[in-house]
């Protein structure tokens, strides 16, 4: 397998874009990866989208995106893995390049969720679950969470306000990115007073969706590394893990079991543990789930990542600083979107243009995409030489 | 929603029809076919009493489209007592606070109308407390 690298990047600002289009979202998000890359042409387009098809009324976006964005003829598909689609596509990129089989890909990921009105977004993020079995019984996606949320307090003893900390950080580091949908701290008043959704999760748990687009185009290391001088980074691991679709038939309690699975690969591929690892994009859609994925992860003892949390080890500062451009909570979560967001912001740290949440020495990044509520997760390991 | 979807599955959502396996006696709901915990063929039908406990619970207060009409609700994480977890409303609460560990019992009732869309009703298990004798 040969070495990957990423040669640019493109984001939009995750906001509600009344005025953009799917494919103009992707295009955007694509283009700014070419320009940055100083490239042309791709050999392939591997676009991640969870619900086009229902959100926005159009499917076969291998096509579609390749060809809005000026690659026809370039080879073109779409991945879907629920909220890990954005991860899928990046992986199915390094993949590709890593194989020999393709020198340039870019990996883009959209989704355009304002195109639906809010009940029907509801009713389609809840397809991410087992339609028969759970959706049918009328549970919306939330309410997944907010079941394992709840067992979790009950089994270890956490109080809700004892998840306050992970808000708190992800809008505190997400005030400095341009790019993310809410730009500003926000006071533990606002956390503690903010509206339940599915009790235990209130608002302030919960991440906002909105419309976006981001974009990485990778291409093989060795390419790179003939250049005198350059700034390398490349892909230290990929991996992914499923586990049941439902959350009733996890045998684990409320542990991502594939959250873990993956990061040990991911650890075993890139030769590191957890301690070599200098800050962590995980997937905070709900405050649950950064805890969870900290735990998965070997970052906190099952059933204490917050005590890490409450003694500030997952700031900017601290030992394992998480959500370091807004995390789902501040970034926004554009679902189908999210992975490549997370992969975007830990190369904006390792080349060090993180503007004001910039991470002192940040040399190795991870992601970490859950897609359903723990049901499809990849983790994703980037180095910088 | 396709009325064949709710058909074909109507033993599960009326009378909590499953299976066993014979292999290794796991009980199994909803039926696959393929026993979870060993692998092999499983195969043969197993009516579950439709008892458990509350293994964890939320309210749905925003409700997904063509639920709208009985928010707000109480879904559960209900443990049977067989073994196998389910994913259910809960019904006929009263004024009793909903706790993990409470014994419920599952009861028929409807669970969505698609409203003028389709005009289909469609029913299904949801758990009640146990009644005390």
């Amino acid at each position: 397998m040969r070495e990957v690298a990423v040669l640019g990047i493109g984001q939009t600002k995750v906001e509600e874009q009344w005025d953009k289009s799917l494919r103009e979202l992707a295009g955007d998000a694509a283009l700014a990866a070419l320009q940055d890359a100083g490239v042309g042409r791709v050999d392939a387009v591997y676009t991640g989208n969870m619900m086009s098809g229902s959100a926005n009324f159009q499917q076969h976006l291998g096509s579609y995106i390749a060809d809005w964005i000026g690659m026809r003829f370039a080879e073109g598909l779409r991945l879907e893995a629920a909220c890990s689609s954005g991860s899928a596509a990046f992986r199915t990129g390094v993949l590709a390049v890593a194989s020999g089989a393709v020198d340039t890909a870019l990996t883009v990921a959209v989704e355009k969720m304002t195109d639906s009105p809010a009940n029907e977004i509801t009713a389609e993020l809840a397809t991410a679950a087992d339609a028969e079995w759970e959706g049918d019984q009328g549970l919306s996606f939330v309410a997944l969470n907010a079941l394992v949320m709840r067992r979790y307090m009950h089994e270890y003893g956490w109080q809700h306000a004892d998840f306050m900390p992970f808000t708190l950080n992800a809008h505190a580091n997400g005030a400095h990115n341009p790019y993310a949908r809410f730009q500003k701290a926000i006071s533990e008043k606002a956390y503690l007073n903010a509206p339940v959704v599915c009790d235990p999760i209130n608002v302030m748990d919960a991440s906002p969706m909105g419309d976006g687009a981001a974009a990485v185009l990778l291409v093989p290391a060795e390419a790179l590394r003939r250049l005198p001088g350059a700034r390398v980074i490349t892909v230290l691991a990929s991996s992914g893990a499923t586990d049941t679709i439902a959350v009733h038939n996890r045998r684990h309690g409320p542990f991502l079991q594939a959250a873990y699975l993956s990061a040990q690969q991911a650890y075993r591929q890139a030769r590191l543990t957890p301690d070599d690892i200098d800050f962590f994009e995980l997937h905070d859609a709900f405050t649950i789930m950064a805890a969870l994925s900290l735990e998965a992860s070997g970052f906190a003892e099952r059933g204490q990542a917050p005590r890490l949390a409450l003694d500030g080890e997952i700031r900017p500062t601290g030992r394992i600083p998480i959500a370091t451009l807004g995390g789902l909570k501040a970034r926004g979560h554009p679902v189908g979107a999210t992975g490549m967001y997370q992969i975007v912001e830990v190369i904006r740290q390792l080349r060090g243009e993180a503007g004001g949440a910039q991470i002192d020495g940040a040399r190795i990044g991870m992601t970490q995409n859950i897609g359903g509520s723990g049901s499809n997760i990849l983790t994703h390991i980037l180095g910088c030489s | 929603m396709e009325i064949p979807r709710h058909w074909r599955i109507k033993k599960q959502r009326y009378a909590l029809v499953g299976e066993v396996c014979p292999h290794c006696d796991a009980k199994i709901f909803p039926p696959r076919d393929v026993c979870p915990e060993c692998g092999g063929e499983a195969k043969t039908p197993f009516a579950f009493t439709g008892r458990g406990e509350i293994y964890s619970y939320t309210v749905m207060n925003d409700a997904p489209a063509g639920y709208q009409e009985s928010t707000p609700y109480t879904v559960a994480l209900v443990k049977l007592q067989e073994g196998p977890m389910v994913t259910a409303q809960l019904t006929d609460l009263g004024s009793q606070p909903v706790e993990i560990g409470m014994p419920v019992e599952m009861v028929t009732r409807r669970i969505r109308s698609d409203g003028d869309e389709r005009g289909m009703l469609v029913y299904g298990y949801k758990f009640r407390p146990v009644m005390q004798a």
